[in-house]
C-alpha cells in the first residue's frame, strides 16, 4: 500500500533521500526558531540528534522514511484542524473520527487487531498476497499510532501550556509507545529477511499491549493526558524511556519469535515457517539491538537518577528488576557468543526472558511500590 | 565458571528478595509483620538492607574477582590476534578452513586489483612472500570486535568497583572493629557521640537533612539500620523558603528550596535555589531536592465534645508539639499539616481528583499510652452531592484510616450537627417529643394505658439511641426480642426514630413542616448516622481546625559519591564493549598464490553466522572474478 505511493530507481532514491533529511531538517529548524525561548540546551541537542536518529534510520531504511514522511504530514495537517482550540476534536468531522489523538491511536489498535488477524490467514493458507496486507495493515497502525501520539503531545500543550508534556510518561502512553517501537522492529527484520511468516507471532503481544491500552481506555478511563510530577521533568525522560522501550520491544519481538523457533523445532507449522536457522538469527539480532539500547537505557536512567534522586543507583524495585532482566540477557548474550550454545535452550531462555523484562516492566509498577511509581494500575 | 554462574543467579534471587521485602523501613514494622523470632532471624541475615549486607558486597568482590581474572587470562590472545597478522599458515591448514576456495591453474594473478578490491572492502591488508617463491595474502577487518570483549568486561568491573567505593564498606569494617558505632536513641545532633558520626573528611556518603523554614545547620544524618550516624558537613545550610507550585488541578508542579550556604572559607555566603532534577554541587557535595515536611504549623483548634452538651473549647497546637487536656487524662501529639490534598472522591467514574484543602494528622494518647491516629480534614468535602466534614481514625499504622462523615449544614458548618446532637441527648427535649407523639398518634383518652406505654416506649428508644446510636438499639433487639419478631421490631424501631427526631429536629431549630425541605430530610438522616458512628470514633472530642499558621520543612539529601565517575566511565566501556561485540564483524581472509600455479582463498570470522556465510559468497565471487 504504502510502497507503491513512492517508486524508486537508484537516482531519485537519493534525491528522495536528501529530501528527506531537508525535511527533517526543515522541521527542527523551524521548531527552533518557534520555541527557542521554552528550550533548554539539551531539549536542542535531543531535537537535533532526533534529527540525525531519524535520518539514518530513514537512510538505511526505505520504509520507515515513508512512514515518518505521513506521519508528519499528517499529524501537521490535524494540528492546522485543531487550529488552538481543543474543542475542534469534537467538531471537525476529520479529528472527530481518524486524526486526533484518540482516535488516530483507536484506529492503530484497529489496524493490529487486522494484521494479526490477515498474518495468521495468511501463514496458514500460505498466501502471500494476504501476508502482504497484513504487512500494510501493520505499516498503517504505525502511522496511526505515531500520528497519535505526535498529536496528543500538541494537545496536552492545549489543555495547559504547562501541562504540555512528550506523551511517554505513563502507562498508557507507554504502551502505545511499545506497540510502535515492537511492530517497527519487526516490520524492519521482514524486509531485511524477506520473510512474512513471523507477523503472526510478533502481532501476538503487540495485540496483548493493545488489549491494555483498551482496558485502560474504556475501564480505567486513565488514557487522559495528566500533568508531569516534578520528578519527571526533564530532558532525560525524552531519551531514557524511548531507549527503554526499544529494549523491550526487540525482547518481546525476540520472544515471539523463539514461539516460532520452539513450534518450528517440535515439527508444528514447520512447513509454514522460515528455516530455523533463519529464526536462530533473527532472535540474536533482536536479543543483541534490544541489549544495546537497554544497557543504554539502564545507564542513563542511571544518570538522571543521580541528578533527580541524588543517586545514581538506589536499589529501587525498577532498577534492581532492570539489573536482573540485564543480567539475564547479559548471560543469554554470553552463552551465545562466547560458549556457543545453540538451539531451542536458547529459543526458551528468550521466551523466559519475556516473562522476566514484562514483570520488570508491569509487575513492579504492580506488585512492588518505589521511586518509580508513575504508572500504577 | 559454574561456580560464577551460580554466584550471579544467587545474586539475581538475593536482589529480588530486596525488592519484594521493603528495605530499610523503621524495626518496629518487621517486629510487627514477622514476629520477634523471625526478625531476629532476618535481621542476622541482613535482609532488611539487603544490597548492603556483608554476604552481598562478598557476592560482588567475588564476581569482580572473577571477571578479572577472565580478563588477565584471554588479554594476551585478544590483543596478539589484534596486532598481528597470522600469516604463518600453510597450505594445509588453509585447506582444512570450513570455508576455502581452491582456483587451481591460476598462474599470473593480478595482485594490486586484489588488494585494491580487499582494501575498498575495508580490510587490512598484508602482503608476504615466502621462501618457496609462494605470496601469502593475509588481510583482517573488524577485529576491534576482539577489543569489545575486553571493553565489555573492563567496564563491568569498574562499574562495580566505582560501586563498592561510594558503598559503605569503610564504615562497615570501622563498626566491626568498633570504632563506630550506630545511634539509635532520639537526640539532638550536638549531643551525638563521636563514634556515632562521621567526619568531614568522609569521602562518600548519603545523607539527609530536614530544616524548617528560617532553619540553619551544618550536620545531615545517614540513616542505618534501626539508627542513624551524624555526617558533619564543611558548611552550613539555611533554608530561607520552600515552595509548592500546583498545576490548575492541584497535583504539584516544583517543590524548591531556596538555600543559603555559609562556607567560613569564604567571605561571602552562596544562594541558590534548588529543585528536583536541579540539584547544586558544592565541595564535591551534591545537595538535592528530596521531599519535604512540615516545619511546625500553628494551629488554632476548636474541639467539640460528643458526649455534653458543653461549649467547644479552643486550644492551641504547633505541629510536633503535643497539648495535654482534661486534667492530663488525654494528650494531643499533632504530627503533620497539609495545605493540599488531592483526593479522588469518586472511585473509578471519570473524575478528576481535587484539592480538598487542608488537613491535620494527630495522635491522642490516654493516660495509660495508647493512642489512636486521626486525621482531620478543615473543609467539608462533597459525597453524593452533599457535603460532609470527613475525619479518619486508626489505632495502628498498618490499618486504613475508618472515616467519620458528619454533614455539614446549609452555611457550611458543623455548628447544626452539633445543635442536633445536643437535641439528641436532651433529656426533657425526648419527653416532651414523646409526648407529644403519643399524643398525635393515639388521640382518644381511652387507650391511656396504651398511650402511656407508647410514650415511654419513645422516650426509652430516644435515650438508648442518645446513649449510643443505632448499634445500642440493635444490641437492645438481639437481647430482648425473640428472633421471630425482630424483623418487625427493627422496622417499627426506625419508624419510630426517623419521626422522633425529626421532631426533635424540628423543635431544636424552630422549624414547621413546611419549612422541613429534602435537604434537611437528608441532613437528619445522615446526622443519625453520624452520631451513631461517633460512638466508634475512639475520642471524646471532634477536631474543627479553625485556622492555621503554615511552616513547612524541606528534605535535603546530600550525597558525595567519588565512585561516580567511575561508574559513568565504566558505562561507557561498557557500551562500546558491548556494541563493538555485537555489531562489529571480525573477518579473516588467506589468500595463497602457489608459485607452481594455483590460488587457495580460505575465510574465515570468530562467529559463523548467516551473515559470515553471505559475506563469504560476496568476497569469494569478487575475488574469483578480479583472478579469472
Amino acid at each position: 500500500m504504502l510502497t507503491k505511493l513512492f517508486k524508486s530507481s537508484k537516482t531519485s532514491f537519493q534525491i528522495f533521500n536528501a529530501l528527506y533529511i531537508s525535511f527533517l531538517l526543515g522541521g527542527a529548524f523551524y521548531a527552533l526558531k518557534t520555541f527557542h525561548n521554552y528550550m533548554d540546551i539539551y531539549e536542542k541537542a535531543i531535537l537535533f540528534g532526533s534529527v540525525g536518529f531519524f535520518s539514518w534510520l530513514g537512510w538505511s531504511w526505505n520504509h520507515f522514511k515513508k512512514i515518518i514522511i505521513l506521519v508528519f504530514a499528517i499529524s501537521l495537517f490535524a494540528i492546522q484542524l485543531y487550529d488552538g482550540a481543543l474543542a475542534n476534536s469534537e467538531h471537525i468531522f476529520l479529528l472527530k473520527y481518524l486524526i486526533s489523538s484518540q482516535s488516530a491511536i483507536m484506529w492503530m489498535n484497529v489496524f493490529f487487531a487486522l494484521a494479526l488477524l490477515l498474518y495468521w490467514l495468511g501463514l496458514l493458507t500460505k498466501n502471500n498476497l494476504v501476508d502482504d496486507i497484513a504487512s500494510s495493515f501493520t505499516s498503517l497502525a504505525v502511522l496511526f499510532g505515531f500520528i497519535g501520539l505526535l498529536v496528543r503531545w500538541y494537545e496536552s500543550y492545549l489543555i495547559g501550556l504547562d501541562i504540555g508534556h512528550i506523551p511517554i510518561s505513563n502507562l498508557y502512553e507507554v504502551f502505545i509507545l511499545f506497540c510502535l517501537i515492537t511492530s517497527l522492529l519487526y516490520l524492519f527484520y521482514e524486509e531485511r529477511f524477506n520473510t512474512k511468516k513471523l507477523g503472526a507471532f510478533v502481532l501476538i503481544v503487540i495485540n496483548a499491549a493493545v488489549g491494555f491500552i483498551l482496558w485502560y481506555t474504556f475501564d480505567r478511563h486513565a488514557d487522559g493526558v495528566q500533568p508531569l510530577v516534578p520528578a519527571l521533568q526533564s530532558y532525560w525522560m525524552k531519551i531514557h524511556v524511548p531507549a527503554n522501550f526499544i529494549g523491550y520491544g526487540a525482547f518481546s519481538l525476540a520472544a515471539m519469535v523463539s514461539v516460532a523457533y520452539i513450534l518450528a523445532g517440535k515439527k508444528i507449522l514447520t512447513s509454514y515457517l522460515p528455516k530455523l536457522d533463519v529464526l536462530d538469527d533473527l532472535i540474536y539480532k533482536s536479543i543483541a539491538i534490544g541489549f544495546i539500547f537497554f544497557t543504554i537505557a539502564t545507564i542513563l536512567g542511571a544518570i538522571w537518577a543521580g541528578e533527580a534522586w541524588g543517586g545514581y543507583w538506589s536499589w529501587d524495585p525498577k532498577e534492581t528488576w532492570a539489573l536482573i532482566v540485564w543480567l539475564n540477557y547479559a548471560a543469554w548474550l554470553h552463552y551465545r557468543i562466547v560458549k556457543g550454545l545453540r538451539g531451542s535452550v536458547l529459543a526458551w531462555w528468550a521466551l523466559i526472558g519475556l516473562v522476566v523484562t514484562t514483570f520488570a516492566f508491569l509487575g513492579v509498577n504492580m506488585f512492588l511500590s518505589g521511586l518509580h511509581s508513575y504508572g500504577q494500575l | 565458571m559454574s561456580f560464577a554462574v551460580s554466584m550471579l543467579v544467587f545474586l539475581g534471587i538475593a536482589s529480588v528478595i530486596g525488592t519484594i521485602l521493603k528495605q530499610n523501613e523503621p524495626y518496629e514494622n518487621y517486629i510487627v509483620k514477622f514476629g520477634q523470632f523471625w526478625f531476629d532471624f532476618f535481621e542476622k541475615i541482613g535482609l532488611y538492607d539487603v544490597y548492603h549486607s556483608v554476604w552481598f558486597l562478598i557476592i560482588l568482590l567475588f564476581l569482580v574477582i572473577s571477571t578479572t581474572l577472565c580478563i588477565t587470562k584471554n588479554t594476551p590472545t585478544i590483543l596478539k590476534d589484534f596486532l598481528l597478522f597470522k600469516d604463518s599458515l600453510e597450505e594445509k591448514s588453509l585447506l582444512s578452513f570450513s570455508h576455502h576456495l581452491v582456483l587451481k591453474n591460476k598462474r599470473k594473478v593480478n595482485l594490486s586489483q586484489v588488494i585494491h578490491y580487499l582494501k575498498q572492502t575495508n580490510f587490512k591488508v598484508k602482503e608476504k612472500s615466502k621462501d618457496n617463491g609462494d605470496i601469502l595474502i593475509v588481510a583482517k577487518k573488524g577485529n576491534y570486535q576482539r577489543l569489545g570483549y575486553i571493553f565489555t568486561h573492563v567496564g563491568v568491573v569498574v562499574i562495580c568497583l566505582g560501586g563498592l567505593l561510594d558503598g559503605n564498606l569503610i564504615f562497615k569494617a570501622q563498626e566491626l572493629l568498633g570504632y563506630k558505632k550506630i545511634e539509635t536513641l532520639d537526640i539532638p545532633a550536638s549531643k551525638v557521640q563521636e563514634v556515632s558520626r562521621l567526619s568531614v573528611a568522609n569521602t562518600s556518603f548519603r545523607a539527609n537533612m530536614t530544616l524548617a523554614e528560617g532553619s540553619s545547620d551544618n550536620v545531615a544524618f545517614v540513616r542505618m539500620k534501626d539508627g542513624y550516624l551524624v555526617q558533619d558537613l564543611p558548611f552550613k545550610i539555611t533554608l530561607k523558603d520552600f515552595r509548592i507550585n500546583h498545576y490548575s488541578t492541584g497535583m504539584p508542579k516544583s517543590f524548591e528550596s531556596d538555600l543559603v550556604i555559609s562556607d567560613p572559607e569564604l567571605s561571602q555566603d552562596i544562594t541558590k535555589t534548588i529543585s528536583v532534577n536541579h540539584p547544586f554541587v558544592y565541595k564535591g557535595i551534591a545537595i538535592y531536592q528530596s521531599d519535604f515536611q512540615d516545619g511546625g504549623t500553628k494551629l488554632d483548634i476548636r474541639l467539640w465534645n460528643f458526649l455534653s452538651s458543653n461549649a467547644s473549647q479552643k486550644i492551641n497546637g504547633k505541629i510536633f508539639e503535643k497539648v495535654k487536656l482534661d486534667k492530663d487524662q488525654l494528650t494531643y501529639e499533632f504530627n503533620d499539616f497539609r495545605k493540599f490534598n488531592i483526593l479522588h472522591l469518586k472511585e473509578g467514574i471519570k473524575e478528576k481528583p481535587r484539592n480538598v484543602g487542608p488537613s491535620v494528622t494527630y495522635k491522642i494518647r490516654n493516660n495509660s499510652g495508647q493512642a489512636r491516629e486521626y486525621i482531620s480534614y478543615q473543609y467539608a468535602m462533597p459525597i453524593d452531592e452533599r457535603f460532609f466534614f470527613i475525619s479518619g481514625m486508626r489505632e495502628t499504622p498498618q490499618e486504613e484510616f475508618r472515616y467519620l462523615k458528619i454533614p455539614a449544614d446549609q452555611k457550611g458548618s458543623i455548628a447544626d450537627f452539633m445543635l442536633f446532637k445536643a437535641a439528641l441527648q436532651n433529656k426533657p427535649l425526648i419527653e416532651a417529643v414523646a409526648k407529644k407523639m403519643s399524643n398525635q398518634s393515639i388521640n382518644s383518652d381511652k387507650n391511656a394505658n396504651v398511650k402511656e406505654s407508647f410514650e415511654n416506649s419513645v422516650n426509652k428508644l430516644m435515650t438508648l439511641f442518645g446513649q449510643g446510636g443505632f448499634s445500642n438499639i440493635a444490641q437492645n433487639i438481639d437481647t430482648n426480642i425473640p428472633a421471630s419478631e425482630k424483623e418487625k421490631a427493627v422496622q417499627a424501631y426506625l419508624k419510630i426514630i426517623d419521626i422522633a427526631s425529626t421532631e426533635l429536629y424540628k423543635n431544636q431549630f424552630n422549624l414547621s413542616d413546611k419549612e422541613l425541605n429534602q435537604s434537611r430530610v437528608a441532613f437528619i438522616q445522615d446526622a443519625l448516622n453520624a452520631y451513631s458512628d461517633m460512638f466508634f470514633y475512639g475520642s471524646p472530642y471532634y477536631f474543627e481546625l479553625i485556622n492555621y499558621d503554615q511552616k513547612e520543612a524541606s528534605g535535603l539529601q546530600l550525597t558525595k559519591s567519588p565512585g561516580q565517575f567511575w561508574v559513568y566511565l565504566g558505562s561507557l566501556s561498557l557500551v562500546l564493549g558491548i556494541f563493538s561485540m555485537i555489531y562489529l564483524r571480525e573477518r579473516k581472509l588467506w589468500l595463497l598464490i602457489k608459485a607452481k600455479g594455483g590460488v587457495i582463498l580460505a575465510f574465515s570470522s570468530n562467529r559463523k553466522n548467516p551473515d559470515f556465510e553471505i559475506d563469504y559468497k560476496k568476497v569469494s565471487q569478487a575475488i574469483k572474478k578480479i583472478i579469472q
